[in-house]
This record gives C-alpha cells, structure tokens and sequence, in this order.
C-alpha cells in the first residue's frame, strides 16, 4: 500500500471502501459470497426443520376488539416459506458479481425475516398458538426507549469527537437523582413534582455530560476512562444515595408518570394501540425528529459533525471547536438523562440500584449497529426492545422444544447473536467520526 | 533544567549561594523525577478529599469512617486476609484488560471472559468422570479448563476484529451479555438440569470437588494459592509485554498498526493472539474467583462487575502489569474495608464506589494533579491519544 510510507498515523481512518468487494483468504470469496452462501444453508435448514413443524394453525392478531385482523398460519408452511426466501436471499448475496446492487439489502432483508419465521415458530411450540403483534409492536418500541435515547446520547459525543461509554453512567443519575427529587418534593403523589422531577433527570445527565465534557475536552484526559469513571461515579452516588436517603425516607411508591392517548391517533381501529403511550415514550419519536433535523439540516449540526470529523479544518473555518464539543456532549447527556428518567419516573416508579441494568451499553451497541446515524440506530434499539418484550412473552406462553421449555435466556441473548453476525457480515466496516477519541488541542 | 550539580562542578569550600539555588533546581528536578509514583499518590488524596466532602454532605466524621475503613481493611491478620483474597480476582482481570490494552484492544469482554472460564472450570471440576483423579493433576486441569473457556469467549471477538474490522468493543459488549444469560442458563436451569446444584437453597453449582480445589497458599491460614498465581501471572504478563519478541509486536501493532505492518507484522495474527492471552488470563482469574473464601461454587452474580472494575483499575496502571497489583489491591481494600465503615460511621458501602471513580479520574486526568502540585507536564504529552482512545476508531 502505498500510504505505508506516508506518516503512519494519516492512514487510520481511512475508509476502507473497497473491503465488501475484497476477495482473499484462503477462498478467494468475497464477505458477501461467503455469507450469502451461509444463508442459503441456513435458510435451507431451515426450511427443512420447518415443514416438521405442526400443521395446527396459529393466530396472529392484529389489534383488539372485533374489527381487528387476525392471520392464521399454518407454521409448516409459513416457516418453510420464510426459510426459503431467507435462502433465496442468501443466493442474491452469492450472486454478489453478477447483481452488485442487490446483494446487501437482500441480505438484510433476510436477516428482518429471522424474526416473523422465530415468532411463528415458537409460537406453533406453544400451548398458546395465538398472540396480538401489533400488542408485541408496542412493547418493543416501549423498551426500545431508554435504548434508542441513549443511542441519540451517544450520536451527539461521537459526532462531535467525543468517545462516550459513560451513557450507562448518565442514565443511571438522571434515574437515581430524578427519584430522589420526586421522592423529597412530590412525596410520591403525582402531580407536577413527577414532570418536574424528569426535568431534573435531565439536568442531572447534563451535568454528568458536562462533567465528561470537562474531563475530556478541557483536561483532555482519555476520554474512554472518564467514560468508565463517569459510570463508577453513577453507581456510586446513585446507590449512596438509595442507602442514605430513599430507603431511610420510605421514598418509592410505584407512581408514575401518566398515559397518555393521543387524541385522534389513539383511536385508530387497529394502530391505535401504538399511540397510547407514556410522555417519555411518545417524546422519543419527537425527538428522533429533531434530531434529525438539528444534526443534518442545520448550521449548528454540520459544525458539530465537522468538528467530530476533523477539528483543526474545521477551526481554520472560525468554528470554535471547544465550545461546540461542549454544546453537543452536553445535549447527549440531557437526553441521556431523559433516558434515565424512563426507568425510574415512567416505569417502576421508584428506584433500585443500577437500575438501568446496562442498557447504556446496548444503547452504545444500537448507535454503532446504525453506523452513527439515527435512524438505522433507531432501528438497532428497536431490535433489542423486540427481543426483550419476545423473551417476556415466550415465558407466559410456555412454548416448549424435546419436552423442555425454551429458556428465555436464549431468546433474549438472540439479538445480541444476530448484533455480532450484521457486524461481522452483511454491514460491514463501521466506520466512526474520523476525530472520535482524538484530544483537541486550540492551534497557537 | 539540567541545572543539576555534577562531581566536578562543586566548589572547593563552603556553600555560596550558588551552590544553593544548584541544590535547590536537584531538589526540583528529583520532584519532577518522582512523577509517576508521586501522581497516583497525589490522586488518591484528592480522591479522598472528594470522599471526605461526600461525608461531610452526609453528615459524618471522615477522620472516623476513613479510620473505619482502614481498619476494616487491616484492622487484624483476618480482615487483612480478606483483603488480600478479595483483590485477587482484580489482579487478574485487571492484567486480562491491561493485556489486550498494550495491543490497542479494547476489552470490555472481560466481564463474560470471567464467566465463561469460572463456568468452564466448575464444569470440569465437577466432572464425574474425572473423581479420583489426583490434585496434583486435577487442580492444573481445571484451571486450563478455564483458560481455555475464557480464551474461547474473547477469541471471537478477536477473529471477527482481524478478519472482518467488526468493532471488539461492540462485540464484547455482546458476548458479555450472552455470557452472563448462558452462566444464568445453566446455573439455574432445573429442567433440564444442567450444573444446578438441586440440594442448595439459592441457584448455583455444586462445589468443585476437593481435589480441584486451589489449595491454600500456608496451610492453616485462608490465603488461597491465587494470590501466588495471581503476582505470577503479573510477573509473566511483565515479561511478556515488556521482554519477549511477541510483546514488542504486541506494543507496536498497539500504538501503530501501519508502522507495524510496514515491518512485516500480522496485524491479524496479532491482535487475535493478544485477545487469546487476554480471555485466558481472564478465563484463570475466574477459577481463582470461585476459589474465593470458603466455597468454590459459581452463582450467576459471583463475578458481576470484576471485569468492569477491572478495566478501571487496568487504567489506573496505565496498562502496566506489575502496576496493577497495587491498583487492583487499593480496589479490594476499599471493597473490603467498606462494610466497617458501614458500620462504625453509618455511611452506606457505596462511598467507596464514589472515591474509586475520583481515583481513576484524577490518575487519567494527571493534568490537573500535575497543575495543582506544579509537577510539569509528562514529556511528549499533548496531543497524541492514549491507546485506549485509539482502540476505538482504529481499524485494521
């Protein structure tokens, strides 16, 4: 390669264009060759298993009440139908020389049809063959939430330059200290206190972020270990708190923020469901919006992402580089504090230790599953939220496989299986703002 | 400043004013020189301060629970043993993070590699068919039965780094959770059963069979051979980064991996050997934790958070091996002197947590104890990333 003799660090973040294409190793395959030949003996696997399956129809419904849709499938052939297309795209991706455009999203297509083809066939092992989706929809959009809010945490820090693995750490304040303000001012009624306790979530991951901000950006420590010390501190101050304050004060009487129905929407004959929902809930989707828009529609977003991909340019274009870094950190750490106030003020209604319970990490999963962007990082939490509420609701069905029923362990580690497979395959390289991790230092 | 008196300079009698300022700039110098011990130490008192504020809000005494806390540490040979075997399994996964770190790897994975190689481990040492076998034998069995659990769960990530730049942060992030979900699995599952040790009250496996026990280190006391295992895995780990051909590679794909390449190395080869070191160092460090205290049985939440604290006391060490033993030992005897002070001061356990996280930030933020002690800047500093940042976006 010819930049090897160009200063060593220039070639680091390179794109490295060229590597879905790439054939070498011992096959001389492309990467998509190889997975899409992996899908087609999956899928044909698959496909085969499936026509075992019990013909007994199951119901998947659509919606409450009368008027609402109901699909019955017969699992020995909806299964076989779905493996075949899962393997059919698996060909596409084999035929990567012949159809170059075609082969990445039929693969990722095939990788959507995993989850209807798990869903029906789980469900057809069930003494249950029956349940609603559009039910199944909301609750994985529910605890999608705190996921795809942290995710935008995150977005905000890396597209600014700013490596941040403190969400976990900023959600969990936001949680703890929120409580603990409702708890004291509000006690525990309701009311006010509880919007103005999310407001105090909120500043409570501001001030997390601006923490790490100032770590980072001003003493320009490492900003992975102040994302690992921002996390201690959390659980250190939030648990310290519990012990010293909520517990002695009997702080914790499971109230929580409202549902709302949107007028109008709610009432919709079979989507209606979907907009039900609690306030931090229905504001993510306001808030995927604005994000958006802020980050990819206007000045203060293209400097932002600017300065996250070279921030000596874009100082020689008069932009103040500490100042916008410190802008965007903080903002993520607002809506990771936001994200914070889901578990504590909008779904449990009083606080436990580490509570969050590692999200903030998944959260870090879904942004770069999306390769830094929003919505495809929407889509990621939305993934893990669906295999959550699956997980839940496979144990109340009871489905059962050889006489024994399906751990749920395994249901629920099934996105993070399917996360590690789009990474090393079908998604290719992630490739990260260009100054994520790198320290600023104002040119003299 | 090499205003530093040499033999030859010193004037032939009495001590003139000169000569004092001359002592004075050695005197300086010898400060500047001490940085790297007198840093931390420095940052563990602000540290302390930051506790001490945090006590004074709660309405407490700090002289009394830092007393407390000490005391609860070292207070008597016992407590002191205690400490001692609760640090261990933080040297170990310590040196596991610290080890992938000098390869500009990001180890989050150690959390599961723990699990895994403590899981592998309690499997062979409950084995059936393996009863009889000698402890001379057994014990080395199960704990490369661990090493290479643990080893296994980071050679994924390790593969998929080198062959496919799938980012090893998410990866472990991942395997982490599966990991934790598998152990749960099969700690818990009671139809079918798995490891569950049907006879015990809460979820866990059975005991390792005598024989695959650790040994204690002197016989009579409770400090378990880990603890020699543990400083040897330190000392291997130091010579392996620091002397050997495969950890000078192992150092420059770290801070350079064209540079690397342009000399001939594997950058692939060597990243997915570093994460086989790694897992397995982990993978060990997991048996020695079971090995803990008075049982050696894995439960679900026995390794929660020793692989986080881990990468947080592998950064205080700056990713020195031998460093991490006293990093991994402050951790411990906060750990293990918190429930005194709990008791003594009324000051919940978690205090603790917050100073630990006041410790890493101002050992990585040398900046600011350096400017508040008037210690000048580390040479070479500013502007080139440490390697754990670098890990991030560095694609090979």
């Amino acid at each position: 390669m010819a930049q090897d003799t160009a200063p060593p660090r220039a070639e680091e973040h390179e794109p490295e264009v060229a590597v879905d294409t790439a054939r070498g190793g011992l096959t001389g395959l492309s990467r998509l060759e190889i997975i899409g030949g992996l899908y087609l003996l999956v899928g044909v696997a698959l496909a085969w298993l499936g026509v075992g399956l019990p013909a007994d129809a199951i119901a998947l419904q659509f919606g409450v009440g009368e008027i609402a849709p109901s699909l019955d499938l017969n699992p020995a052939v909806s299964v076989p139908v779905l493996a075949g297309l899962i393997a059919a795209s698996g060909l596409v991706g084999i035929l990567d020389r012949r159809l170059p455009r075609l082969a990445v999203p039929a693969l990722v297509a095939g990788t959507v049809l995993v989850v209807p083809l798990v869903l029906i066939a789980t469900l057809s092992q069930s003494g249950v063959p029956q349940t609603n989706v559009i039910t199944l929809l909301g609750e994985s959009l529910r605890l999608a939430t705190p996921i795809a809010l942290g995710a935008l945490a995150g977005l905000f820090c890396e597209r600014a330059g700013i490596i941040n693995i403190g969400i976990e750490g900023m959600m969990l304040a936001g949680a703890g200290i929120g409580f603990v303000f409702y708890g004291l001012v509000g006690q525990a009624a309701g009311g006010w206190p509880l919007y103005a306790a999310v407001v105090v979530a909120v500043a409570t991951g501001a001030m997390m972020a601006a923490l790490h901000a100032l770590m980072t950006i001003t003493f320009r420590v490492d900003q992975i270990v102040s994302g690992v010390a921002i996390n201690l501190l959390a659980i250190g101050i939030t648990s310290f708190l519990r012990r010293q304050v909520i517990i002695p004060e009997g702080l914790g009487g499971g109230v929580t923020l409202p549902t709302i129905d949107l007028p109008g929407l709610s009432s919709l004959p079979v989507l209606g469901q979907l907009f039900t929902g609690r306030p931090i809930f229905l504001s993510m989707f306001v808030i995927f919006v604005l994000v958006q828009v802020t980050l990819f529609r206007s000045a203060w977003g293209l400097r932002v992402r600017s300065v996250g991909e070279n921030a000596h340019a874009s100082e020689t274009l008069g932009i103040d580089v500490v100042k916008t870094r410190y802008q965007a950190v903080i903002i993520g750490g607002m809506l990771a504090g936001l994200g914070g106030a889901w578990f504590s003020l909008e779904t449990v209604g009083t606080f436990d230790d580490v509570m969050t319970n590692g999200k903030g990490f998944i959260a870090l999963a879904a942004l770069i599953f999306g390769k830094w962007r929003p919505w495809p990082a929407f889509g990621g939490a939305v993934l893990f939220g669906f295999s959550e509420a699956f997980g839940a609701r496979l144990q109340l069905l009871g489905a059962e496989v050889a006489g024994y029923p399906i751990p749920a362990q395994f249901l629920q580690s099934l996105p993070f299986v399917v996360t590690i497979i789009v990474l090393a395959g079908a998604i290719g390289r992630a490739v990260p703002p260009a100054n994520v991790g790198k320290p600023y230092e104002r040119s003299r | 400043m090499s205003q530093a008196p040499r033999q030859g300079e010193q004037p032939p009698e009495g001590r003139g004013p000169a000569d004092e300022r001359r002592g004075a700039a050695a005197l300086l110098e010898t400060y500047h020189r001490l940085a790297p011990v007198t840093v931390p130490l420095y940052a563990l008192l602000l540290a302390l301060l930051v506790g001490a504020g945090v006590m004074l809000i709660a309405g407490a005494n700090p002289f009394e629970a830092y007393g407390a806390l000490f005391a609860g540490a070292f207070g008597n040979p016992e407590r002191l043993v205690r400490t001692l075997v609760r640090s261990t399994p933080y040297v170990v996964a310590g040196i596991a993070v610290a080890l992938a770190y000098r390869a500009g790897l990001f180890n989050i994975g150690v959390e599961g590699q723990l699990l895994i190689g403590g899981l592998t481990g309690v499997w062979v040492g409950t084995m059936s068919a393996l009863a009889g076998t000698p402890a001379v034998l057994y014990v080395p069995l199960v704990l490369l039965a661990g090493a290479l659990g643990g080893a296994l769960w980071a050679g994924i990530p390790g593969v998929l780094k080198a062959r496919t730049g799938a980012h090893e942060v998410i990866v472990t992030i991942m395997l982490n959770a599966i990991a934790l979900r598998m152990v749960d699995w099969v700690v818990t599952s009671r139809e079918p059963k798995i490891l569950l040790d049907p006879d015990a009250s809460t979820p866990r496996t059975p005991d390792i069979v005598p024989a695959g026990q650790l040994p204690d280190l002197v016989p009579g006391t409770a400090i378990p051979v880990g603890l020699l295992l543990a400083v040897a895995i330190a000392a291997g780990a130091w010579y392996l980064v620091s002397r050997s051909t495969l950890g000078f590679q192992i150092r420059t794909v770290g801070t350079n991996p064209s540079a690397a390449r342009y000399a001939g190395m594997s950058v692939p080869r060597i990243i997915i050997v570093s994460m086989l070191i790694s897992g397995a160092v982990a993978g060990i460090g997991g048996i020695i934790a079971v090995n803990a205290g008075d049982s050696a049985h894995l439960t679900p939440g026995l390794l929660r958070n020793v692989g986080f604290d881990g990468i947080a006391i592998a950064l205080i060490a700056r990713g020195n091996p031998l460093a991490v033993i006293p990093a991994a030992l402050l951790w411990g005897s906060l750990l293990s002197g918190a429930p005194l002070m709990q008791v003594q001061a009324d000051l919940s356990i978690d205090l603790v947590r917050v100073v630990q996280a006041s410790v890493i930030l101002f050992v990585a933020g040398d900046m600011i104890v350096r400017t508040l002690f008037r210690i000048r800047p580390e040479r070479g500093a500013g502007g080139s990333p440490t390697p754990a940042a670098t890990g991030w976006g560095a694609q090979t």
